[in-house]
């Protein structure tokens, strides 16, 4: 039996607008339940929706990113169905003439690439959010819940892929690359944890090429849920079919607690959505010419940022991914270049011990205290053999702390490397005639003693000591 | 001299010239409305404090020579369709009972900016599904030609307002005739005008693609002067029309002689009352004295009208009805709920009565997985049909003429039994609203003391030729009877 | 075409209404009166018709991205006196 498994996802990322896709109400994140709501977003009689020209343009601008055609004329449908997070039981959405269909992205995992069909990228309103009042908070065993209709409305964009992927590390990244096409063409805050990034997952295992039955996943709120849950379930549809089984189709809610799926049982049945033209609001004939310009001023999209970094700087693909993950970490690099320093000892020094700073202390990049020219001089000071990789590393963080400059730190702390073949020559025989056991190990092989009596050397000379040169010295004079 | 009778326009210019005061004229229409109210039921609530209350700022403005707006005084009557800030609207339901909007209907918004006075919220069909205002939760209208009799619906409380004098005009709605039936039963003018022209924000829906609000009064005059304040473009409504608003008034001129109408033989044919027809053929006679060119034209689609209005509508109506579900507004069950599943069937099991039951439910089954394609959709497709038949007919007619209603009022309880008796009173009233063309009614006579009305349409946006020919038949007709209220 | 109970009940919970027993029976029976009526469209040819969906030659109907204001928390929850601290209190979901 040849397994095969096969994941589509469905993808919901808010729009970061100004205001909602039908009314002038904020979509500013947060504030007290029901304050930024009005007749149309509260679904008053009577009261009528306006589509939001940016929502549209933004949506646009996605489907071209994801090399979509635009529909020329495509049309909002009603989804009919009750939930007490909507305002009018109905949510205006789009069905089968949907902004735009036929695409494709491509993502790299591994040392394959795997191109992924888009289905279509549609426009829709968000639902407003409950809150679950009981014991553990959640849905399941609470005693009532509350309705804020804040986020009611705001824009949502919706990328339905086909079923092209075959792994859950292959969703994840797909998911990645997709939320980094979303930053860099700044129409998202896609924050999976707050909700304006949500993914739905159908996987099913396809036995000798015969395609199994889909289950869909719901309730992945994280990039390593999503793939812990495809993992759980990927394992066990397999183990169901290896065992004679037969996979049901259903809806599975993942646990992140328990690491498992378990079908969502609702009173919610009966999906019939009804769906019927929105009488409310007329079509979309979107401007070519309009079109023609939102292409043309599309940003150099992630992938091929992240290889034109590896061909023009030199770059290993594993660290230009990692920077071109996030567009302002990308511009950071391509900042710090023009300095002149190597680009891959940059990108080094960005993808690792700068941006684990910036994790530590919860800063994003664009906020970053050493500027790129800064970033530059270190690795200048590096290269001079001025200081040595690691006490560089010492002179990162203090910039990064102070907003000090590194040869401003370098300067003043005296911290410049010790080059003068005579001074090193003098501590090391200081610390061999300190250290005689260890000296004697060294004369006899001993290679792990090299480490402590470099150790000694450096303690001397606060760490300033040129390491390769007491090093050879060290050796020399043990041989 | 009581001026509950008199037209709207002729009030406008008495308090313009200093004739009345507007205190006056409510205490005049106030009168009135309690003399005849517990009979007529014409009203849901009356807005006696507001009015009283509006107008003492209004005299002072009027004295000190300030623009109070074109209408300024003349007090109207609004369908209870329509969302009034601060005021409850009830669109005649239980479900809507003591809600009161947070905000104005455009239509509402511009009829203050006239300076017109509400008297109060009018009766009407639940949620304006029916054609006799006998649907409402608050109890049914009565016509003020004969109290046993219907008024006609859904905007039969406005159109009863009118004709028994308890408002000079008011404020209805149409969606399958629901302002020109009435108005045929009651024996007043009552305007549909063309999908798009008025703003639908505010007026709660009932079947999206086909709701009109539009202009009720004793004259064709008065309805011109009332479409002017209330037509034109509005942000708030992705369905407004931006064209160009005419002036209405202007437009009266009166002369007809040289156009073309034609008679629409599939609604001249069976179910329509003898008398109705004879007094609808002497209108016809009236045009053609006029010098207007009457000939009989064939519109085949028409025969299907009933059947898809009956789709279409419900379908829409299914939907927009779902936001009545006792969470953020209207009617709650009471009772201890299970879930939220009991609360929503309970609150809208008691909240709707059963004519709206039965249209949403007849809605969801029309859009329901399996039928849409053999009900909705192709009831969709037989409105484009309608559409061409009138585009050909606009083609070597300016208007199309037919009468109103198949019968003139039909007494209270007579087709509340079967509902496909009550829904055959719109036949010929419906195609207007499936092609979202402008109509108009007015009185052509009484047959046994009751009230039948003549119905012009014409192309779409051409209200203007419409409300001529019908302000020139009005002329010919002279239709002068009081109701003996 | 008989609209059966079993449709009315059906249709009843995706319109969520509940109905009492002689409700169905009415419901079922009116229901299939209308329909038979409306038939009679099936019968006309329809092949290449478009539907009408929007009855306006309308399109690209938009506004503007700009922030207006909101309603009050009063008149938010002025109609619901079931509402606790500005939330709309339901019964449980599930």
């Amino acid at each position: 039996m040849e397994y095969e498994t096969v994941i589509g996802l469905e993808i919901h990322a808010e729009l970061a607008t100004m205001s909602k896709m039908f009314c002038g109400c904020s979509t500013y994140f947060g504030g007290e339940p029901n304050s930024r709501t009005c007749p149309v977003c509260l679904g008053h009689p009577g009261s009528l929706p306006v589509a939001n020209a940016k929502a549209i343009a933004d949506s646009i601008l996605l489907a071209l990113a994801l090399d979509c055609d635009i529909t020329p004329r495509s049309i909002f449908h009603r989804k009919n169905y009750f939930y007490p997070d909507m305002p009018k039981n109905f949510q205006i959405s789009q069905y089968d003439v949907p902004l735009s269909s036929g695409g494709q992205i491509v993502i790299d995992v591994g040392d394959r690439t795997r191109t992924v069909r888009i289905t279509r990228v549609h426009l829709e309103e968000d639902t407003g959010k409950s809150i679950h009042v009981g014991e553990s908070g959640r849905i399941h065993g609470a005693e009532h819940s509350l309705e804020d209709f804040n986020r009611a409305g705001i824009p949502m964009v919706e990328v339905v892929t086909e079923p092209d992927l075959r792994s859950p590390e292959e969703a994840r990244v797909f998911m990645q690359l997709l939320r980094s096409t979303l930053e860099y063409l700044e129409i998202s805050d896609c924050k999976m944890e707050e909700g304006s990034l949500r993914c739905d997952a159908n996987i099913s295992i396809s036995a000798d090429g015969v395609l199994g039955t889909k289950v869909e996943i719901k309730n992945m709120n994280s990039f390593r849920a999503l793939f812990r849950a495809l993992t759980y379930e990927e394992e066990r549809q397999r183990f169901l079919l290896r065992d004679g089984g037969t996979v049901i189709q259903e809806t599975r809610h993942w646990d992140e607690g328990a690491g498992k799926t378990h079908p969502l049982r609702t009173k919610e049945e009966a999906f019939d959505y009804r769906y019927f033209p929105e009488p409310d609001l007329v079509p979309l004939e979107p401007d070519p010419r309009f079109v023609a310009e939102l292409k043309s001023g599309l940003p150099e999209l992630p992938r091929a940022r992240m290889m034109r970094l590896v061909e023009q700087y030199g770059l290993p693909e594993d660290i230009s991914v990692m920077l071109t993950g996030e567009k302002a970490l990308a511009d950071y690099f391509e900042r710090a270049v023009e300095t002149g320093q190597d680009p891959v000892e940059l990108a080094k020094w960005i993808a690792g011990d700068l941006v684990a700073m910036l994790k530590e202390s919860v800063v994003p990049i664009r906020h970053c205290p050493l500027e790129p020219r800064g970033l530059g001089e270190l690795v200048a000071l590096v290269a001079q053999n001025i200081i040595s990789g690691k006490m560089a590393k010492d002179v990162l963080r203090e910039a990064y702390e102070t907003g000090k400059g590194p040869k401003e730190i370098v300067d003043s702390k005296g911290l410049a490397q010790i080059d003068d073949a005579g001074r090193i020559e003098s501590v090391v025989a200081e610390v061999i005639a300190e250290n005689p056991e260890a000296a004697e190990d060294l004369r006899n092989g001993k290679e792990q003693a090299l480490k402590f009596l470099m150790g000694q050397v450096m303690k001397k000379t606060r760490g300033q000591a040129n390491p390769e040169m007491a090093s050879e010295m060290m050796k020399k004079s043990l041989r | 001299m009581s001026i509950i009778f008199a037209d709207a326009l002729t009030i406008s210019d008495m308090i313009k010239a200093r004739k009345i005061s507007v205190r006056e004229v409510l205490e005049e229409f106030f009168g009135r409305i309690d003399e005849v109210e517990p009979r007529v039921h014409a009203y849901i609530n009356l807005s006696r404090e507001e009015a009283y209350l509006a107008v003492e700022g209004l005299e002072d403005e009027l004295l000190r020579g300030a623009d109070a707006g074109p209408y300024a005084g003349v007090p109207i009557a609004v369908k209870d369709v329509l969302s009034t800030r601060g005021f409850p609207t009830t669109c005649g339901s239980r479900m809507l009972e003591g809600f009161v909007p947070v905000y104005d209907a455009t239509a509402v918004e511009r009829i203050k900016a006239a300076g017109t006075i509400m008297l109060g919220k009018a009766n009407m069909d639940e949620f304006a599904m029916g054609s006799s205002t006998e649907n409402s939760y608050f109890g049914p209208t009565r016509n003020p030609w004969d109290l046993e009799r219907v008024p006609g619906g859904s905007s039969g409380g406005s159109a009863a307002a009118v004709a028994a004098g308890e408002a000079p005009w008011a404020l209805g709605s149409d969606t399958g005739g629901s302002i020109r039936q009435p108005a045929a039963l009651c024996g007043i003018v009552g305007l549909k005008p063309t999908y798009g022209l008025v703003s639908r924000y505010g007026l709660v829906a009932f079947a999206s693609s086909l709701d009109q609000v539009g202009p009720m009064a004793r004259t064709v005059r008065d309805c011109a002067g009332l479409l002017g304040v209330i037509a034109g473009h509005d942000p708030n409504d992705s369905t407004s029309i931006s064209a160009e608003v005419p002036d209405y008034l202007e437009g009266l001129t009166g002369e007809v002689k040289g156009l073309r109408a034609g008679v629409v033989k599939e609604l001249s044919s069976e179910g329509i009352d003898a008398d109705v027809l004879s007094l609808f053929k002497a209108g016809v006679d009236k045009l053609s004295d006029m010098g207007i060119e009457c000939e009989e034209v064939s519109l085949p689609s028409f025969s299907y009208g009933l059947s898809a209005y009956y789709l279409i509508a419900p379908a829409e109506a299914s939907s927009n009805l779902a936001r009545f579900d006792g969470v953020r507004y209207g009617y709650r069950s009471p009772e201890e709920h299970e879930d939220i599943w009991e609360m929503y069937d309970r609150t809208r099991a008691a909240g709707f009565g059963q004519e709206v039951k039965r249209r949403i439910m007849l809605g969801t089954y029309a859009l329901s997985a399996g039928y849409y394609d053999e009900y909705y959709a192709q009831a969709q497709k037989i409105r484009t049909l309608i559409v061409r038949d009138y585009g050909r007919a606009w083609q070597n007619f300016d208007v199309l003429v037919s009468q109103t209603s198949p019968s003139t009022a039909f007494k209270l309880g007579e087709k509340t039994s079967d509902p496909l008796t009550m829904y055959l009173s719109d036949i010929c009233t419906i195609p207007v609203n499936l092609a979202g063309i402008p109509a108009i009614s007015l009185p052509c006579g009484l047959s046994d003391g009751l009230p039948v009305g003549f119905q012009v349409m014409a192309p779409p946006l051409e209200e203007s030729k419409l409300l001529n020919v019908a302000y020139a038949l009005e002329r010919e007709v002279g239709f002068e009877a009081l109701p003996p209220i | 075409m008989a609209v059966t109970i079993e449709d009315v009940e059906h249709v009843a919970k995706l319109a969520r209404l509940a109905l009492a027993p002689e409700e169905k029976q009415t419901l079922s029976r009116q229901l299939s009166d209308v329909l038979e009526h409306a038939r009679v469209i099936s019968a006309v040819d329809t092949t290449g018709v478009p539907p009408t969906s929007h009855a306006l030659p309308l399109v690209n109907v938009l506004r503007d991205d700009v922030v207006r204001p909101s309603l009050d928390r009063d008149d938010v929850t002025g109609n619901a006196e079931w509402a606790e601290n500005g939330a709309f209190k339901v019964p449980r979901i599930i």
